[in-house]
C-alpha cells in the first residue's frame, strides 16, 4: 500500500487532536500537488505567504461546489420537474461563502449593513448575560462539558437572537447547522450520500427560513432578518427570497459551528497553559490579545477550499487551470518566517497577522461576534471554575478536519464562584 | 572622493526625511543639514487634500513622525537658492552657504499657479500643494462658500471636487480635456471616473477652459469661460498640476530643466555632460531617473511610495551602502475621490490599448489594466484595490496583453479598448 498523501493525514481522524505536524511537512512545499485519487489531485497551499497571495488572486474561485443534484424520488413528476427546477434554483442561489465577485460582494454588503455597530454592541452586552446566566446553571456541579454547558447554548443564543429565531425553535436547528457545516469537509462534496441528506436538510431549514422571513415582512422586528427581508442597502441591495434564505442559513450554520470551537479550544489551551490561565483569571484585559493568539494557534476553521480558474504560478509550481485548491490557514498560523516559535502559544506575540478569520473578501462576516463571545466566556471561566482540571486530554474530537474542535471537553471543577 | 563628514540635504518633505533617515541607518555620523523653504517640520501631504480639506483633523496634525536623532541641523523657512559644484557648497536664500561632502537634491515640486498673478491673488482663489495652503482652503470650504470651482481634472482636481460633494458644497470642475484624469489614465478610464462623479453631483465640465478670473473687491466672484459662459462661484481652486522645484539649481552645471533632475540608474544626479557626480543624489518628484522596468525610460514620478523607496535608496548610495541594484521599485499611488479610492501601479503613459479586467465601471468598481506592444504596463483599481496586488504581478512580469484566462468578475471575452491617449 502506498503511502498515504500529506492531505489524507489531513483529512485522518486519527491527527484531529494534533494535526500541526502534518501541516508542517506541507509546509516544506509551499504549494504542493496531493493525491486525492483522482488524476487532477488536490493542490494545498500551506504557508503563510501563499496562503494570502492565493486569497485575493482574482485566478481562484470560492465557486467550489459541484452543481446541485438531489436524490431521485422514483416519482416522475417530482424527478422530471421539480427536482430539475429545485437543483437550477439552488444553483442559482447558493450562500456567498461559495460564490464570487460581483454577486457575492453584493449579498455580503447587505448582511454588512445590517451587522451595524450598535446592533452588534448590543449582543456584547448580551453574551456577558449569558454566560453569567449558563454557568449559574451549573452552580452546584463538580464536572462540567464546556461545549455542551457553554461553549454552544453561547453562540447560538446570540446568532439566533440577532436574526430573530425565536427561542423555541433554536433546538431545531442543531441537526441542521451539524449537518450543513460538512460541505466545508471536501470529501462531502463528493460523498452523494452526505450530499443527499445535505440536500434535504437545506430544503427543512430553507423551509422554515422562507416561514420566518414572511413572517418577519409581517410583523418586522428589530432584528437582522427583518431588516434584510424589508431594507435595501443605501447602494440599493436588497436580496430576493431565495438568496435571503440562503444567507440566513448561512449566517445561522455559521453562528452554530465556529464560535462553539473558537471557546472549546480556548478553555482547551488554557488548560494546557495553567499560567496563561492564572494571568487571565487576574487580568481580564488580555483576553482580547489571548484570543488573537487563540486564532492563531488553534483556528476553529483549519481550511478553506478554492478552485483554480487559470493556471497560477506560485512558489516555483503552476497549479493547473480548474484544481481544486486547499488554503490551510491553520499551517499558514504556524509559518515561523511569520510566527517566530510558532508551536508556542504566546498572547504577547506582537503583530497579528494570523489566517484565523481567512482573508481578502471572504474574510469572517461573524468575527466581532466571536471575538466577544470568546471574551465574555474564557473570561467567565478563567474567574469563575475553581481549580479547573481536564478529564481527558486530548478530548474526543468532532469528525470534521476544517471546523475542528473537541466534540466534549469535560472538566471536573471545585465549584463556581 | 573627498571625505564623508557634512551631508546636506535639500528638501525637508517626505523624501528628504527619508533620505536623512537611511543616511543614519547606513551607519553615517557626521553632519546633518536639512534644508526646508517652508517654516515646517517634514509633514504628510496625502491628508491635505482628504482629512485636512474635510476638517477631520487640523493641518498640523500631519507632522511626519520619523527617526531622526536630535543632532541634525534643521534650515527650515529658508529655500536653498544655489549650488556650487566646486566649492561644494549649497547657498541658502538669506545668502549662507552650506559645504557639504554629500549631497541629496529632493526639493519636490509646487503647484503650478494661476496663469495671471493678478487673478491668483484675489482672496478665495486657491493653490493645494502644503499645509497652509490646506488650511487655509479648509476654513474657506468651512465658511459655506456658495459654489467651488475646480479648475483642472487631475488628481486633486478630483479629490477637492468629490471632497467638495462630500462637504454637500456645489462645485463645478472644469477641465480643458475630453474627461478628468485624460493625462494620466486617458480618455477611456478617464470617462468612467468622471462619470462616476458626476453621478455624485459634480457639475463636471469638460473641453472647457476659463479664460479669466473676475474678482469685485479684491475677492472673486466668478469665472470666464474660453468662447463664453461664465460660473458663479466664490472659491476656485487651481490644479493645474506641479512645477519641478529646480530654478535654484540654475547654473550648477547638472543636466536639468523643468522635467527634472536627471539620475543615472544607481541614483546620481548627472552633469551636463551626462556624467554622474558621486557626490550628490536626488530623490522624489525632482529625480529624473531611468526605470528598470520601463526599458530605461527617463521618468520623474510624483508618488508619496516612490518619494519614499528612492529616497532610502539615495540614503544609502551617499552613506557608501549603496543597495545591490539600481532603483527601480514599480511605480504605484492611490487616489481617494469622495468615497472612490482609485490605485495604481505601474506607468500608463504610452499605452495602446487598455480592458476591464474584473469588475464592471457601471457599478463603479473595476481593473483597468493598460498593455502596449502586447505586453501589461499597469493596473488601475477603482474600488477594487484588493485585487491590485495580483495586477501589479503581471505588470512586473510584463505578462502578455490581454490577460489570458478567467478570473472572478471578469466578463468572458474581454473587450480590448482603446485607452484614449493623444
Amino acid at each position: 500500500m502506498p503511502d498515504s498523501s500529506l492531505l489524507d493525514q489531513v483529512k485522518d481522524f486519527a491527527n484531529r487532536p494534533n494535526p500541526y505536524p502534518v501541516y508542517a511537512k506541507l509546509r516544506q512545499n509551499p504549494v504542493s500537488r496531493q493525491d486525492d485519487g483522482t488524476a487532477e489531485g488536490t493542490w494545498v497551499a500551506a504557508t503563510h505567504g501563499t496562503i494570502a497571495r492565493l486569497l485575493q488572486d482574482p485566478r481562484v474561485s470560492s465557486d467550489t461546489l459541484p452543481p446541485a443534484d438531489r436524490p431521485r424520488t422514483g416519482n416522475p413528476l417530482t424527478d422530471l420537474i421539480v427536482k430539475p427546477l429545485k437543483d437550477w434554483m439552488m444553483d442559482r442561489h447558493r450562500v456567498f461563502i461559495f460564490r464570487d465577485p460581483p454577486d457575492h460582494d453584493a449579498l455580503r454588503s447587505a448582511v454588512m449593513h445590517q451587522f451595524s455597530c450598535a446592533r452588534v454592541q448590543a449582543m456584547r452586552a448580551r453574551s456577558d448575560a449569558l454566560v453569567t446566566d449558563l454557568l449559574e446553571e451549573k452552580r452546584e456541579a463538580r464536572e462540567i462539558d464546556a461545549v455542551d454547558d457553554l461553549a454552544y447554548p453561547l453562540p447560538v443564543t446570540v446568532i439566533c437572537e440577532l436574526f430573530g429565531v425565536p427561542r423555541e425553535d433554536e433546538p431545531k436547528f442543531h441537526g441542521w447547522a451539524t449537518q450543513l457545516a460538512t460541505a466545508l469537509e471536501p470529501d462531502s462534496l463528493s460523498n452523494t450520500e452526505i450530499r443527499a441528506k445535505n440536500s434535504r436538510t437545506f430544503d427543512a431549514i430553507g423551509g422554515y427560513m422562507g416561514d420566518l422571513i414572511r413572517e418577519k415582512r409581517r410583523h418586522p422586528r428589530d432584528d437582522m432578518l427583518s431588516g434584510l427581508a424589508n431594507h435595501a442597502t443605501p447602494a440599493g441591495v436588497k436580496m430576493g427570497d431565495y438568496d435571503l434564505i440562503a444567507t440566513s442559513i448561512l449566517m445561522l450554520v455559521a453562528g452554530h459551528e465556529t464560535t462553539v470551537n473558537l471557546i472549546t479550544n480556548g478553555l482547551l489551551t488554557l488548560l494546557r497553559h495553567p499560567d496563561e490561565l492564572e494571568r487571565l483569571r487576574q487580568d481580564p484585559t488580555r483576553a482580547p490579545r489571548l484570543i488573537e493568539e487563540l486564532l492563531r494557534y488553534e483556528p476553529p476553521v483549519q481550511f478553506r477550499t478554492r478552485r483554480t480558474l487559470s493556471a497560477i504560478d506560485i512558489a516555483g509550481v503552476t497549479v493547473p487551470e480548474g484544481a481544486d485548491l486547499v488554503l490551510l490557514l491553520a499551517a499558514g498560523n504556524r509559518d515561523e518566517s511569520v510566527f517566530p516559535d510558532p508551536d508556542r502559544f504566546d498572547p504577547d506575540r506582537t503583530g497579528t497577522r494570523h489566517l484565523g478569520f481567512g482573508g481578502s473578501l471572504h474574510y469572517c462576516v461573524g468575527a466581532p461576534l466571536a471575538r466577544f463571545e470568546a471574551e465574555a466566556a474564557l473570561t467567565a471561566l478563567a474567574r469563575r471554575l475553581k481549580a479547573p482540571r481536564l478529564i481527558a486530554d486530548p478530548p474526543p474530537y468532532r469528525q470534521g478536519a476544517a471546523l475542528r474542535g473537541p466534540e466534549h471537553l469535560r472538566v471536573a471543577i471545585d465549584g463556581i464562584a | 572622493m573627498a571625505a564623508l563628514e557634512r551631508a546636506v540635504i535639500v528638501g525637508a518633505g517626505l523624501a528628504g526625511l527619508r533620505g536623512a533617515e537611511a543616511l543614519r541607518e547606513a551607519g553615517f555620523s557626521g553632519s546633518l543639514t536639512i534644508v526646508g523653504a517652508e517654516p515646517h517640520f517634514p509633514y504628510d501631504r496625502p491628508p491635505l487634500s482628504k482629512h485636512v480639506l474635510a476638517g477631520a483633523i487640523p493641518a498640523e496634525s500631519t507632522a511626519l513622525p520619523h527617526g531622526l536623532d536630535a543632532d541634525v541641523d534643521w534650515q527650515l523657512g529658508t529655500p536653498a537658492a544655489g549650488l556650487d559644484r566646486r566649492a561644494g557648497t549649497v547657498r541658502l536664500a538669506d545668502g549662507r552657504a552650506l559645504p557639504y561632502d554629500r549631497l541629496l537634491i529632493a526639493t519636490g515640486t509646487r503647484a503650478r499657479p494661476w496663469p495671471n498673478p493678478h487673478e491668483g491673488r484675489l482672496a478665495g482663489v486657491f493653490t493645494l500643494r502644503g499645509r497652509d495652503d490646506a488650511a487655509a482652503l479648509r476654513r474657506a470650504l468651512a465658511a459655506g462658500p456658495r459654489r467651488v470651482l475646480v479648475i483642472g481634472g487631475g488628481f486633486i482636481g478630483c479629490e477637492v471636487a468629490s471632497l467638495c460633494r462630500k462637504l454637500d458644497l456645489p462645485v463645478t470642475l472644469v477641465d480643458p480635456g475630453p474627461t478628468p484624469l485624460a493625462r494620466v489614465l486617458g480618455r477611456t478610464i478617464g470617462a468612467f471616473i468622471g462619470a462616476i462623479h458626476a453621478g455624485h453631483g459634480v457639475d463636471l465640465r469638460c473641453g472647457t477652459e476659463i479664460e479669466w478670473l473676475e474678482g469685485a473687491g479684491g475677492r472673486l466672484v466668478r469665472a470666464h469661460c474660453v468662447g463664453g459662459g461664465r460660473i458663479e462661484a466664490d472659491i476656485a481652486v487651481v490644479a493645474l498640476g506641479a512645477v519641478r522645484n529646480t530654478e535654484w539649481l540654475d547654473g550648477a552645471g547638472l543636466s536639468v530643466d523643468p522635467g527634472g533632475v536627471d539620475c543615472d540608474g544607481a541614483g546620481h544626479v548627472l552633469d551636463a555632460e551626462g556624467q554622474s557626480d558621486p557626490q550628490i543624489a536626488a530623490a522624489g518628484d525632482v529625480a529624473r531617473f531611468p526605470h528598470p522596468l520601463y526599458d530605461g525610460r527617463r521618468v520623474a514620478l510624483e508618488h508619496w511610495s516612490h518619494a519614499v523607496a528612492q529616497a532610502a535608496h539615495a540614503g544609502r548610495l551617499l552613506a557608501g551602502a549603496p543597495p545591490d541594484a539600481a532603483y527601480g521599485a514599480m511605480p504605484t499611488f492611490w487616489s481617494t475621490q469622495g468615497d472612490l479610492v482609485v490605485k495604481s501601479a505601474g506607468l500608463t503613459q504610452g499605452a495602446d490599448a487598455v480592458v476591464i479586467a474584473q469588475g464592471n465601471p457601471a457599478t463603479g468598481r473595476f481593473i483597468a489594466l493598460y498593455g502596449r506592444a502586447g505586453r501589461c504596463i499597469a493596473a488601475v483599481s477603482v474600488d477594487s484595490a484588493r485585487w491590485l496586488p495580483a495586477h501589479a504581478e503581471l505588470v512586473a512580469a510584463g505578462a502578455p496583453f490581454p490577460p489570458a484566462g478567467a478570473a472572478t468578475d471578469r466578463p468572458k471575452g474581454v473587450a480590448i479598448l482603446d485607452p484614449g491617449f493623444s
